[in-house]
């Protein structure tokens, strides 16, 4: 049985494409994919991402249970403050990767991917201590994201909380359109934003309102095809694509919330050792030198090897040349390699590039 | 939706309009609108071969390729260029500039394999 968000009347209403991910039906576009995606780079747009699972962790020992199921340093973590991290299987294979909000030392929020709560929430469960409260509050919780260089336009005017002050990865719990809200400086566009997680009762309006208050800006609504090119133009990692329980986080170019000193977690032991022997394979992130646009799944070649596979690809709408990600052997991985991707039987020459594909900043506001 | 009465159509959403023994061939209004913004259009060379039902070129939207089906079985004896450099016509014009091919074709009575609009109109609700 398909889900819809508390938003599915309003993605009708805006004339979405309409399709079924991780259950839920989503909007995959509204006016079309390269329009929306302009339209974020350029100014400002809002995604429904309530399919997003949301894990509530209370608890003494809350702290050292997500220190043990996470990559990250989680004591590095302020009240207030949210990090990137994964979880990851006992050989280094990602579970999942998640955002950890701090609430307090002893109450945390962990924000998973759509496709993959329940195989989390059962993941987290077996690690979970006797003392410590975890619960799957993703119904309860709806989420829209307003990103673009004029969010601020938008948002500001709709609550009192200075929203300037919130810094990158950082959130603050406030009203805004008269609603209660965790008001969160993240995304995944590239573009300076926010994340609102709000109650799916106050949805509706919400909309509205920010609708109104956007329409000067431009605002635009934006749907899942526009998402993923703008999280590939930045070379964000996509779960079921660019990382899986087959990758482990350092060969995925997440080295850098991979905390082998932080003390003892699951993984630990394998990353270790890969950290030590480096790894075999690495994400690139390439540009086409021709036309061709890659594709999830096509042959990689240095010469006449093959030497690993397309992992994500698409038709860059900000630089309108065909841009990917995939893995490769170590020996090939050098920014500025030439490589060519097997589209379909033809071989396309590309480059290996330093990502990301723009030169864009979520840090900006 | 637009599908032309003047047209026939096939069940992979291509589009065919004879004259004489040519066949020129596009992808349906349907197609265009389920595929959305097309970025590149891999077309067959002239001369090809192309077989009836079989792939002879790609349609490549942002998220997702898509072959071209030859309606018709015969040769390809013209392909528009025009939509190489600018595929966005397939979306804005998809049975007039943004045509895909002509193909010579072999055998006029598989035309009647084909759909009229109104049967197209019915497999594509």
């Amino acid at each position: 049985m398909s889900k819809k968000t508390p938003f599915y009347d309003q993605h009708v209403a805006f004339g979405a494409k309409i399709t079924e991910f991780a259950a839920y039906l989503m909007p995959v576009s509204y006016t079309g994919i390269r329009q929306e995606h302009l339209c974020v780079r350029n100014s400002v747009g809002v995604f429904d991402v309530s399919h997003m699972g949301e894990f509530r962790v209370d608890g003494k020992n809350a702290e050292a249970f997500l220190q043990k199921i996470t990559i990250n340093d989680v004591s590095k973590l302020l009240d207030g403050q949210a990090q990137y991290s994964a979880m990851c299987y006992p050989d280094g294979g990602i579970v999942d990767d998640l955002i950890i909000y701090r609430f307090s030392p002893e109450s945390f929020m962990l924000v998973v991917n759509a496709s993959n709560i329940e195989k989390d929430f059962e993941w987290a469960s077996r690690h979970c201590p006797a003392d410590v409260v975890l619960r799957n509050i993703s119904e309860e919780l709806a989420l829209l994201a307003v990103q673009g260089p004029r969010c601020l336009e938008v948002l500001q005017p709709l609550t009192s909380t200075v929203l300037k002050d919130i810094g990158f990865y950082h959130f603050a719990e406030g009203k805004l359109a008269g609603k209660k809200m965790l008001i969160s400086r993240t995304g995944y566009t590239g573009e300076p934003g926010f994340e609102l997680y709000h109650e799916p009762a106050d949805s509706a309006e919400l909309w509205d309102v920010l609708f109104r208050s956007g329409a000067a800006a431009g605002i635009q609504a934006i749907g899942l095809g526009a998402r993923d090119t703008l999280r590939l133009e930045m070379k964000y990692a996509l779960y079921g694509n660019d990382i899986d329980q087959s990758t482990n986080p350092l060969e995925a170019g997440l080295g850098w919330i991979t905390k082998i000193d932080k003390g003892d977690f699951i993984g630990r032991e394998a990353l270790q050792k890969v950290q030590e022997s480096k790894p075999a394979r690495r994400l690139i992130a390439f540009s086409m030198e021709e036309r061709g646009i890659p594709r999830h799944g096509y042959d990689i070649y240095c010469g006449d090897i093959c030497v690993g596979q397309v992992t994500s690809g698409t038709l860059s709408p900000s630089l309108g040349i065909g841009i990917g990600t995939g893995y490769v052997r170590s020996n090939c991985a050098k920014t500025g390699q030439e490589i060519l991707i097997d589209t379909r039987g033809k071989k396309i020459r590309a480059r290996i590039v330093k990502p990301p594909f723009v030169d864009r900043s979520p840090m900006n506001l | 939706m637009k599908i032309p009465k003047d047209l026939k159509y096939a069940q992979s959403h291509e589009w065919v309009k004879l004259d004489g023994d040519v066949a020129t061939v596009g992808i349906s209004d349907f197609a265009q609108g389920e595929l959305g913004d097309i970025v590149y259009v891999d077309l067959p060379q002239t001369g090809t071969k192309a077989v009836q039902g079989e792939a002879c070129g790609t349609v490549e939207a942002v998220k997702t390729v898509s072959d071209i089906n030859a309606p018709l079985s015969g040769e390809v004896i013209e392909v528009n260029e025009g939509i190489e450099e600018e595929p966005t016509l397939v979306n804005s014009d998809c049975y007039g500039k943004g045509w895909i091919m002509k193909i010579r074709i072999s055998d006029k009575s598989k035309l009647d394999e084909l759909m009229d609009a109104d049967a197209y109109r019915e497999f594509s609700d």
